[in-house]
């Protein structure tokens, strides 16, 4: 019987266990969270603007990149620090609803439509996004969509309203997952999708599909950042998310946002400026 | 897409910082994780093979059925106790290495249990009148039969293991998957197929399971090494 060395062994594993657990949870430098969407973090925007920011403040931000949706349930329980996101309507909820303290314009991109290259529904001569919509679903062809409540699958149900469509059929595939994860269903079926501009740039694995419909006022995809409610939510690091918000929104994080390309092109444009009602 | 082998090797051979990075973390989370699932699971196990109590079937019964655990469902669960707005939100240890080692412990917790329990039943009714002729009683058989069982055990542990090292589900939800901080080799593989970049992601794939198979190697080999002395 070995009661002693097991016991012994027992004692070991224990200590070096917790050893890894301290060593897990020590504490970092200053760091804050900010939930954010696929796009911006798929596109490698925070990759080239966050080092920046850290360098000139200290201060470390860590990205949890989700749907749009999600992002603001995040801060809406008051598991992230900042909220940057695309979807207007949402965000000026989230702060009328008391979660958030205010909602600052930062950049837009836009959203195209992208679909097989032999574009079936013909959106080479369509006037506006509206019209491409109704194209595809009257072609018979497939389309793609988010449907995860993120700000690109907000956007694309409005363009289904204002086509006046109810997408709904074996044409309309819900996928239920992130901006990639749909570009590459699209890839596969083939299908429409609509996308943000970003995404679409860095992503690899297009096969057949291209972009079939760009330029549309309608395709303006703008993005604000919001501090969440530190009253609602005390642990909310204010001063160092308040930081961000100004960095972001200053000349500095503006020309840091504006200077970053794939390919030559650039991706988001800068708005701030203004804070809005 | 370029070869998947190729660019495993090229960022093997690079000694990407990043790699090492992501690579080191999950590593630490997946086998912390197991260390606690076994100092929690091991007598929990034999204590459940051994004990009679009233509602003891049931509880073999659970711990069988949440071997079936849906990583998500784990990743859900732990996400809603260490939220901020959840019961245990003053720890602040949502999307932390931490979060990810709870939420895999509770995923590998079941098979130890289960599998301890099973081996050390069938130790007891092998060795129970020995044990009882030398005096030891259930409770204090139970380092006995967990050190006779111990080579079983470890397939039980390596599954483990390998079920925590595989999942993506639940470390995404509660680790946020965040750059240099809790991005393991799975959420980095989901994060690349999201991307497009599917030759790097299979590349990550690679070198995941190259890393199981050398730990599955060194854990036989260990096995066959104790037998040998055995005998």
């Amino acid at each position: 019987m070995i009661p002693y060395n097991t016991r012994r062994s027992v004692l070991l594993g224990l200590a070096s266990s917790l050893a890894l657990l301290t060593a897990l949870s020590a504490a970092a430098q200053e760091f804050i969270t900010v939930a954010s969407t696929t796009s911006t973090e798929n596109s490698g925007l925070f990759g080239h603007i966050l080092p920046l920011f850290q360098d000139e403040t200290g201060i470390e931000v860590r990205v949890v990149s989700q749907g749009t949706g999600q992002a603001l349930e995040t801060g809406r329980r008051g598991d992230a620090d900042v909220v940057f996101v695309h979807a207007r309507a949402q965000e000026e909820a989230f702060v009328a609803d008391g979660y958030g303290v205010e909602r600052f314009d930062v950049m837009y991109n836009d959203f195209v439509i992208v679909g097989p290259g032999d574009d079936p529904a013909g959106l080479d001569d369509v006037a506006d996004a509206a019209t491409a919509m109704a194209a595809i679903a009257g072609s018979g062809a497939s389309f793609a969509s988010r449907g995860d409540d993120s700000g690109t699958h907000t956007a694309e149900l409005a363009l289904w309203e204002a086509a006046g469509i109810e997408p709904m059929g074996a044409w309309y595939l819900s996928t239920g997952s992130g901006m990639g994860a749909t570009l590459n269903a699209a890839a596969q079926i083939p299908a429409y999708a609509l996308t943000d501009r970003g995404t679409w740039l860095s992503f690899e694995n297009r096969g057949p599909l291209q972009i079939v419909f760009e330029g549309d006022d309608a395709l303006f995809n703008p993005y604000g950042i919001v501090l969440v409610n530190p009253e609602r939510h005390p642990t909310v690091k204010a001063e160092q998310g308040q930081a961000f918000i100004d960095w972001m929104v200053s000349d500095t994080g503006q020309d840091a946002i504006a200077s970053f390309t794939i390919g030559g092109e650039q991706l988001f444009f800068p708005t701030a400026g203004r804070p809005s009602e | 897409m370029e070869d998947p082998f190729a660019t495993a090797f090229a960022l093997m051979a690079s000694g990407d910082p990043e790699l090492r990075q992501i690579i080191g973390l999950s590593l630490r989370v997946t086998l912390t994780a197991v260390a606690i699932a076994c100092m929690i699971g091991l007598p929990l196990g034999a204590a459940l093979a051994l004990a009679r109590f009233p509602g003891r079937g049931a509880l073999v019964v659970l711990f069988n059925a949440l071997m079936g655990l849906p990583p998500v469902v784990a990743g859900l669960m732990v996400y809603l106790l260490l939220s901020r707005s959840g019961p245990m939100g003053g720890l602040g240890l949502l999307f932390t290495p931490t979060a990810m080692v709870v939420a895999q412990t509770l995923l590998i917790l079941p098979i130890v249990v289960s599998l301890t329990r099973s081996v050390t039943e069938d130790l007891w009714l092998e060795y129970h009148e020995q044990l009882r002729s030398l005096g030891a009683g259930r409770l204090r058989a139970v380092p006995t039969l967990l050190w006779d069982g111990r080579v079983s055990l470890l397939t039980g542990v390596l599954a483990g293991f390998g079920r925590a090292s595989a999942e993506v589900g639940a470390v995404l939800i509660v680790g946020g998957n965040i750059a240099g901080h809790t991005r393991t080799m799975t959420t980095a593989i989901t994060l690349e197929t999201a991307r497009g970049q599917l030759g790097l992601a299979v590349a990550l794939g690679i070198i995941l399971m190259a890393m199981t198979l050398t730990l599955n190697a060194v854990a036989w080999g260990v096995g066959q090494w104790a037998k040998e002395r055995l005998e």
